[in-house]
């Protein structure tokens, strides 16, 4: 299918040492941060990020995953799904500055599950959003704190985000027609 | 996807490693301190128990709960069976009551699979008869692999009262499955030669001690007093020391076996007691994982679209 690149290799490289530097910048130095990458592509998103954030100013972060398959609302909609893995770093979330990572923001009904999930989970003491591509149409009244980019899509288009980590090439296309 | 669950034949090795691996992350559950999630909200899930029973009813009982469905416990005594209401009838009332799932234990070896024609919602085998009880299989085997690493390859012997168990039956079936080797062990009179057809590689035998030094898990089997109508046993004495699980045969055992039971022992009869309670023993993790288990059992029938 036809499909248009809208962030190649160098700008995701670009946008996350950005995102890096705002968290650093937003959270005086991210001393309190814990970065959950939500699964799948959330996951080696939060760890880049994490590196980043070791390589500007040498704070380690802790990075954990957060699989909201169980927490999802529309999971009896479709055929059972396959549950992916949960893991906090140690250390917990009690207390802390959670940072939810994920690849793309579009209805917000991922990020509520992650927030029910994360209230199952502890109790943080803020919860932030971090975004590679906020391709709007929301359905719940979240945002995002940190955003690579905006992209305006119609409701028809497909935002598929590929990872090194995941897919084997950095990329971002924005696909057209219907998804399936 | 499977709809319901009524045979560990039923499951296939990709399946049967997909509740293995859903059971994992269940397990993570336990640990956390809100034991709960949203997943089975609205659903409710019925314990229909024609037998006593206290660790499955309550392990299912658990793991619907866990998952936030609704749980509504029908035992047989105390209830309209008692009154002469026949299977078909209860199953009619509980369809007429919105039930997703009817968790089923029953004497009688099949009932579960009559009770399909009769319900819409899934149906599990919580034990029927002397023919199968999957959950069991399911929970031994993620025991195993969680224990040893995995299940493919390794020596099962499954000792004791074969000819009435169902554990048996369920475990000797699904380890085919996963690739194990299963040899049952027991007196002639309980393992009676006609098992060796259950499944293409499984092995018969009525020496424990020539099995013990290859076996990578023991599985002890409850002697079932209560399904036996004549003597399969001189007595309870010989049995013991002929299939009994003591120290001295434990020592036979290579260093990594463990050793299972599923449940209820009979502490020295089958199972010696600092055997039940050494490091070697998984019966106290066996219940754990039964709640963890059969939560993705839940999950995978009920979770998807109905």
């Amino acid at each position: 299918m036809a499909y248009k690149v809208i962030l190649a290799e160098t700008d995701i490289h670009r946008v996350l040492d950005r995102i890096a530097h705002q968290i650093l910048e937003k959270t005086q130095g991210a001393g309190d941060v814990v970065l959950l990458g939500i699964a799948t592509r959330g996951v080696p998103l939060a760890q880049r990020l994490a590196e980043r954030i070791l390589a500007f100013e040498q704070q380690p972060t802790p990075v954990g995953t957060l699989d909201i398959t169980l927490y999802r609302d529309d999971l009896n909609r479709h055929s059972t799904r396959a549950v992916g893995h949960t893991e906090l770093p140690t250390g917990g979330i009690d207390g802390r500055r959670v940072i939810l990572v994920d690849d793309v923001l579009f209805s917000g009904r991922t990020v509520r599950a992650a927030l029910d999930a994360l209230s199952d989970l502890g109790r943080p003491a803020a919860v932030q959003l971090a975004v590679l591509v906020d391709r709007g149409h929301r359905q719940l009244p979240i945002r995002a704190d940190y955003v690579g980019k905006n992209i305006p899509t119609a409701l028809a288009e497909q935002v598929r985000v590929l990872l090194k980590e995941t897919d084997g090439t950095d990329e971002v296309r924005l696909t057209e027609g219907t998804p399936a | 996807m499977i709809k319901h669950l009524l045979s560990a034949a039923d499951l296939d090795a990709p399946t049967a490693t997909l509740i293995h691996d859903i059971a994992a992350e269940m397990a993570t559950v336990a640990g956390r301190e809100v034991k709960k999630l949203p997943t089975l909200r609205g659903r409710t899930v019925v314990n229909l128990f024609y037998e006593d029973s206290t660790r499955t009813r309550t392990s299912f009982e658990v793991a619907a709960k866990r998952l936030s469905a609704d749980v509504v416990n029908f035992s047989a005594k105390g209830s309209s069976v008692e009154k002469g209401e026949s299977l078909k009838d209860t199953a009619w009332t509980l369809q007429a009551m919105g039930a997703d799932a009817v968790v089923i234990r029953h004497p009688a070896s099949g009932a579960p699979n009559r009770l399909v024609n009769w319900v819409h919602g899934s149906v599990l085998n919580a034990g029927d008869g002397t023919h199968e009880h999957p959950t069991q299989a399911l929970l031994d085997t993620y025991t195993m692999r969680s224990r040893l690493g995995t299940v493919a390859g390794l020596n099962v012997a499954i000792v004791g009262d074969v000819l009435h168990s169902r554990v048996a039956r369920s475990n000797a079936l699904l380890l085919h499955t996963l690739g194990a080797k299963v040899t049952l062990v027991g007196p002639p009179t309980l393992v009676p030669p006609v098992f060796e057809t259950l499944t293409p590689d499984v092995r018969v035998g009525y020496d424990i001690d020539a099995v013990l030094p290859e076996a990578d898990v023991v599985m002890m089997l409850r002697v079932q007093k209560e399904r036996m109508n004549a003597a399969f046993f001189p007595s309870w004495h010989e049995y013991s020391r002929r299939y009994g699980l003591d120290a001295a045969r434990v020592r036979r055992l290579p260093d990594h076996a463990i050793v299972m039971h599923p449940g209820p022992m009979n502490r020295g009869v089958e199972i010696a007691p600092d055997v039940a309670d050494s490091p070697r023993s998984t019966i106290v993790e066996q219940v754990a994982n039964g709640v963890s288990v059969r939560m993705a059992c839940l999950y995978l029938l009920l979770g998807g679209r109905s």
